[in-house]
């Protein structure tokens, strides 16, 4: 039996916008078991996002239990939640969200600054570990501006490994990249998945859905479909597959 | 939370902003700056007209004619005979905290010596009158005993009179001038001893025998001043009261009548400019003091700005796992920082400014302590106060709020 690591029970998110009310969440639930890999699907205004940020704990719900990683994120106060996310969620943003004029490495090493039990040395193998795992290695000491979209995107997802958290989460994290750069970071996240990571991925888009292993489809607050992806796209095949172009390569 | 991290934190955010930070600076320089350059140009100033007035004279003590009353009409102070040679004798005599007496008589009038000329004041003394006074001899003597005696036509010339009637080829030890119509030989050069704290040109006098002026010039029995010298500093005081009660009984006043004559001691003036400058001081201070908070409203205006700007970067740092706390210190810190640099480079533009300034208007360069250590416990605090609002308002952000800010 797999370890679970986030179970959603009843659960329930409102917006008050003036005076009227937006069920944003109306019922959930949901179960992430260790090692799976789910796809949060839906149109714009379906509540994905929602159920992403009450899974990062960045938000909490009106109503309903969220267990992560058998712990009740309702019974949490703020500083608690922060060191949540610092030990047991990895982010990853559709933008990137790097710090400017920071290096790669040291855009990584930012989680383990919040951790004080990570000494300084520590810090660097780690941050650097994870770039490896990017195959960035060699950028290290590459500013964000001199780094491609993907290159940016990687470096992301290295600072969402760099304290080996209990589940990735990636909103949109291939939005803002044309398709092959968009399957080689999807051939990343399959790789990570096979050694062992849980990651949940919110995308709204089909294609790169069927890179996962689920599909969680959201609508207008509730959970329309639930399935398992059967036939599911290899990234590293469908590159092969890709026409060839001509590499520009700053 | 660890705050070695967290001040690694605020030094990489700063780094990445340099050019911010150092606006950000700017103000906490130039307030830092003017308070400590103002208040050592203040004390220069202040230090500057004490040596000048110490200068006036060796604890110098004077005795004028004051007012009198006349069955109940005052008299005014000009006019009044209240003052003779008697009370000289009677002080020297009896004083035991003076050192030195003079008797002062003066009276202006037109120097002449061939086809030159130059109005100037005489002043009657006696010998000890150069060390009361603090004037020394150039060249030639002073006056002797005898000569004081026998009313003799004798003087003593200051520098701006020689410049003006003998030039600088003639020797005026020697010489005959003519003053007031009375011939009088010139026996001796004063040293240049420039202008008092007032302006006065000290050079601009002719020294004569006091008896010779009283007689010869005025034709006076009384005289119009007494000058003295107090032993030392300390006694000071008790020389003025040794004063008061010797003139009193040599002119037989009874307890409860008014002093007919009054005792000022150089003492009393240096104190009585130095408050004035004090409180010039206290007004540089204080302009430079808003100087001060301006720079102060100056950090907390471009952190505020920072907090706007770096929503997303706040966002970012609270998804990683960054709490409230750890942004209000991240922000803190940088504040803190950024004043404590800002207020080091405050302290030494201001000692620049001061050493630049004293030079120029000649007065003595004064490094105060005091206004450093002040100035920049001030900016600390004003890093911390002004630094604290905008922090705040970073650390309560809502997290998602801040990460979507676009």
């Amino acid at each position: 039996m797999q370890k679970t690591i986030i179970e959603v029970k009843d659960l329930k998110k409102d917006y008050h916008v003036g005076e009227v009310t937006v069920h944003a969440l109306r019922k959930i639930n949901m179960q992430i078991k260790e090692g799976d890999f789910a796809a949060i699907m839906g149109t714009s205004g379906s509540g994905k996002s929602t159920m992403l940020n009450i899974l990062g704990c960045l938000d909490k719900p009106t109503d309903g239990t969220y267990l992560l990683d058998g712990v009740n994120m309702a019974e949490m106060n703020k500083k608690q939640l922060a060191q949540l996310r610092n030990t047991k969620l990895g982010f990853i943003f559709q933008s990137y969200n790097l710090l400017p004029r920071t290096t790669a490495l040291e855009n990584v090493e930012l989680p383990l600054y919040y951790n004080s039990k990570v000494k300084s040395k520590e810090r660097r193998e780690r941050a650097m570990h994870a770039l490896e795992q990017v195959g960035l290695a060699d950028r290290y000491h590459h500013m964000p501006n001199q780094l491609s979209g993907g290159q940016q995107q990687r470096v992301a997802i290295a600072r969402s490994l760099v304290n080996d958290p209990v589940i990735i989460l990636a909103d949109e994290a291939t939005g803002n990249l044309d398709t092959r750069t968009s399957y080689e970071i999807m051939e990343l996240f399959q790789k990570l998945n096979d050694d062992g990571k849980t990651i949940a991925f919110v995308t709204h888009e089909e294609d790169i859905a069927r890179f996962m292993k689920r599909n969680i489809v959201f609508r207008d607050g509730l959970i329309k479909t639930e399935m398992t992806v059967d036939k599911r796209h290899n990234a590293t095949q469908l590159i092969a597959e890709l026409p060839v172009e001509t590499d520009i390569d700053f | 939370m660890n705050y070695i991290n967290l001040t690694k934190i605020a030094i990489n955010a700063l780094n990445r902003n340099k050019f911010r930070a150092v606006l950000t600076m700017l103000g906490i320089i130039i307030g830092v700056g003017s308070v400590i350059g103002m208040l050592s140009i203040g004390e220069g100033s202040k230090q500057s007209i004490q040596s000048e007035i110490s200068q006036m004279g060796s604890n110098m003590i004077f005795a004028m004619p004051g007012s009198m009353r006349r069955g109940g009409v005052m008299m005014g102070n000009s006019n009044a005979k209240s003052l003779t040679l008697k009370d000289v004798a009677a002080l020297r005599k009896q004083a035991r905290n003076l050192s030195m007496i003079s008797p002062q008589v003066s009276t202006s009038g037109q120097a002449i010596r061939g086809n030159k000329n130059w109005p100037t004041t005489i002043y009657g003394v006696n010998g000890e009158y150069l060390d009361i006074r603090k004037y020394e001899l150039e060249d030639g003597r002073i006056f002797t005993e005898q000569e004081i005696n026998s009313l003799s036509k004798v003087c003593i010339v200051g520098q701006t009179v020689v410049e003006n009637i003998f030039g600088t080829e003639v020797d005026p030890v020697g010489q005959t001038i003519r003053y007031s119509g009375i011939p009088l030989k010139v026996i001796g050069v004063l040293k240049e001893k420039g202008q008092n704290g007032m302006g006065m040109d000290q050079d601009d006098l002719i020294l004569a025998p006091y008896t010779s002026v009283q007689r010869r010039l005025l034709a006076i029995t009384h005289i119009q001043a007494i000058y003295a010298s107090a032993i030392s500093e300390d006694s000071s005081d008790a020389a003025i009261e040794e004063i008061e009660t010797i003139i009193r009984s040599q002119h037989k006043l009874k307890d409860g009548t008014d002093d007919d004559f009054e005792v000022r001691s150089q003492a009393e003036m240096v104190s009585m400019f130095t408050s004035v400058s004090n409180n010039m001081t206290m007004l540089l201070g204080a302009i430079a003091g808003i100087s001060l908070l301006v720079g102060g409203i100056g950090i907390m205006n471009i952190m505020f700005v920072s907090v706007t700007e770096r929503t997303k970067e706040i966002g970012l740092r609270m998804s990683v796992g960054g709490c409230g706390t750890d942004i209000l210190m991240q922000f803190l810190i940088e504040a803190v920082i950024l004043s404590i640099i800002g207020g080091i480079i405050g302290i030494l533009f201001g000692l620049l400014v001061s050493a630049l300034a004293t030079n120029v208007l000649s007065l003595p360069f004064i490094i105060m302590e005091n206004a450093i250590l002040l100035s920049f416990l001030v900016c600390s605090a004003i890093g911390v106060f002004f630094g604290w609002y905008p922090a705040r308002k970073a650390a309560n952000l809502n997290p998602i709020d801040a990460i979507r800010h676009e």
